[in-house]
């Protein structure tokens, strides 16, 4: 019994990697760039959705809406004053590092308005989840939602991506810049879209980390963010579907090896599985190999 | 906070104005020479905590519980006749900071550290110390190291004896047979109360069912270390850890429908105080501490009512650790006869001395004295939360 509780708990910690990897993997997938402040991202919306429900005293929907869009308004602003000149520029390095500045630049910004004091987050979700097996295993509303949540969001973007105009014109970015650009695509405009939904996403990832996990301070999204860029990775980053399922492996082994190999040793393992996957399989477990034309 | 900091730095600048212009009356009849030296008449005293942070609450009582202390003893003639002089250095817990910070209060011309609030910092700040032979008084540095050299004191228990003090605790009242503990793995306040109640805990045949860990790169998601405590039938969970990851582990633990005993350390004080926190999750919540502001004792109300007074809140244990040490420092420096133009090294020994001659009471408890290891000696006492509110047992 234990371990199937151990097993939900998996995938309730998994899912919330799962959309903030969703969010890694789209953005690499078309700008080819990884978004060091996404993890940042998702702090900032925690904190949008915090004062909409405790200062401005907002019900639960329209507080998770507000903080979507300061996030996405955010994302874009970001990508189009700090990444965007760069795009061009000789090294892929240069991006890079203004992505990390970033990152820290949002931290110390959230240091400064919202101060370093650890803000306990209210519960939006007030459904206490179910109870099985006469008490012996109990899953929250918390994890039931945030699973499905992921979910939809999965199936969303995959159908958006895979159905609809837009995501025609971000696979065609995505696979050649340069070809889209020609064929009358307006690539700015696609990635600035990309940074858009990244950021939406981050917003309801901030605030289904912060249900699930209850405390919010400058620092709370780094962890799990870099969390969920092993997750991108380890599925395969680029990959929608990939992400998912590396979100949900990431968050199951993380469970797993703390309760049956060592609870100080729940990180090292982590990282250890990444390693050993990246060995045997470079493009993570749904990444494709493309190949480069001469 | 930023106002907050505003207003100490205010009343910083205003406590120096002060203490400036009682210099320049004192000068005289103190017939020192050296008037070119802001700090040859007045008592230099630096303090270190964090401000802001995880830890922040701990930082700001206890640099609030000097600041009333200083204003107190200056008000009411000085220590010897000298005025006191005090700042207050941020180090947000981080032991590089806190190094940082004591450069800045010795740059300033501080002569005795109060100092530093949170256990990692302390073990760094006392090699700097210890180096230049500087007097140093913890309020609340609780770890075994925080304090390993003979220039260091500390007003509070240490991990060893929290942690065996707790384990005596939970035998003596019966509170439990079957206990778990979580811990903070790569903290070394958490593991040093660990490992000690674990000792104490076997020797009182008390059974540990589950003893699990965990770090601060992973202090979000607790559900195993619960679930393993709740499978083993824990009747009791001690937890020697923080209140900001103790407030996650309760919220969890009654999402899971994990109801035991909760047991805490010092580091459990403030749970009360963490923004928005849902105060029934910790109803019934037990820890150590030597300070309750509900007390009945006269000095402890007296305290109590003018850290109101002055900060609007009601003060932790930390605030009155950090009040009781400036008086320390006071009679201590009564005792050896100390004078603010003595070099810092010759204050020090003089300290060293007098530290262990004295005997203290104080709202943190009485009859307190030292050994020359620097450990205090008084009683613990163990409080309640009921109804939202600390209560003593």
């Amino acid at each position: 019994m234990s371990f199937i509780s151990y097993l939900v708990n998996g995938l309730s910690l998994g899912s919330v990697y799962a959309i903030i990897a969703l969010g890694y993997t789209m953005v690499y997938g078309i700008a080819k760039m990884l978004n060091f402040a996404h993890g940042d991202v998702i702090m900032i919306g925690a904190y949008m959705a915090l004062i909409s429900l405790t200062q401005l005293g907002l019900p639960v929907l329209p507080a998770i809406l507000v903080a979507v869009v300061v996030c996405t308004v955010l994302g874009v602003v970001i990508e189009r004053v700090a990444y965007r000149p760069l795009r061009d520029a000789s090294s892929s390095l240069a991006v890079l590092i203004t992505a990390i500045g970033v990152s820290y630049l949002l931290q110390n910004t959230a240091l400064l308005i919202f101060g370093a004091n650890t803000q306990s987050f209210p519960s939006v979700i007030k459904w206490s989840g179910v109870s099985l097996a006469g008490g012996r295993l109990n899953i929250s509303g918390v994890t039931i939602v945030t699973i499905a949540a992921c979910l939809v969001i999965m199936i969303f973007l995959t159908l958006f991506v895979q159905k609809s105009k837009p995501g025609q014109a971000m696979r065609a970015v995505s696979e050649d810049r340069g070809a889209a650009q020609l064929m009358g695509i307006n690539v700015n405009g696609t990635i600035a879209m990309t940074f858009a939904i990244g950021s939406a996403l981050a917003a309801v990832a901030g605030v289904l980390l912060c249900s699930a996990y209850p405390t919010l301070d400058p620092y709370t999204g780094a962890m799990p963010g870099i969390k969920a860029f092993v997750a991108a990775v380890f599925g395969g980053i680029g990959s929608i579907s990939g992400a998912f399922i590396g979100g949900l492996l990431l968050g199951i082994i993380e469970i797993l090896g703390r309760a049956y190999i060592s609870s100080q040793m729940a990180d090292a393992i982590v990282f250890a599985v990444l390693i050993i996957v990246l060995l045997v399989k470079p493009t993570g477990l749904l990444g494709k190999k493309i190949q480069e034309k001469v | 906070m930023k106002m907050m900091k505003k207003a100490a730095s205010l009343a910083l600048a205003s406590a120096l104005v002060v203490s400036l212009a009682a210099c320049g009356s004192n000068g005289g009849n103190g017939g020192s020479d050296n008037s070119g030296s802001t700090g040859s008449d007045t008592f230099m005293i630096g303090g270190i905590g964090p401000t802001t942070g995880d830890n922040a609450l701990y930082g700001t009582a206890v640099m609030n519980g000097i600041q009333l202390a200083v204003d107190e003893i200056n008000e009411a003639g000085g220590i010897n006749g000298y005025q006191i002089s005090y700042k207050f250095e941020d180090d947000q817990s981080d032991p590089e900071k806190s190094v940082n910070a004591y450069n800045t209060l010795k740059d300033w011309g501080m002569q005795m550290l109060v100092g530093t609030v949170t256990s990692a910092p302390c073990v760094a700040v006392v090699e700097e110390t210890h180096a230049d032979n500087m007097f140093q008084f913890t309020p609340s540095a609780t770890s075994v190291e925080s304090i390993q050299y003979d220039n260091a004191f500390r007003m509070c228990f240490s991990d060893p004896s929290q942690g065996s003090v707790s384990a005596d605790y939970i035998a003596d009242n019966s509170l439990a047979s079957k206990v778990a503990i979580i811990y903070n793995s790569s903290d070394t306040y958490s593991t040093g109360i660990y490992q000690s109640f674990a000792t104490e805990a076997q020797a009182r045949g008390l059974e540990i069912v589950s003893a699990e860990a965990y770090t601060a790169d992973s202090n979000s998601d607790f559900s195993v270390q619960i679930q393993k405590a709740k499978d083993a039938g824990a009747e009791l969970v001690f937890l020697p850890i923080y209140y900001s990851d103790a407030s996650l582990i309760l919220a969890q633990a009654d999402r899971a429908g994990f109801d035991p005993i909760w047991f805490g350390v010092d580091g459990m004080d403030g749970i009360l105080g963490v923004d928005g926190f849902d105060k029934t999750l910790a109803e019934g919540v037990m820890f150590l501490t030597p300070f309750t502001p509900t007390s009945d004792d006269e000095a402890v109300q007296k305290f109590v009512a003018s850290y109101e007074d002055e900060f609007g809140s009601t003060p932790i244990q930390f605030a009155a650790d950090a009040y009781d040490c400036m008086y320390v420092l006071k009679e201590a420096i009564e005792q050896a006869d100390i004078t603010p133009d003595m070099s810092i090294s010759d204050m020090c020994d003089a300290m060293k001395t007098a530290m262990t001659q004295v005997t203290y009471d104080g709202v943190t408890g009485k009859q307190i004295s030292w050994g020359e290891d620097g450990e205090p000696s008084k009683e613990p006492t163990v409080v309640q939360i009921t109804n939202g509110e600390y209560t003593v047992l």
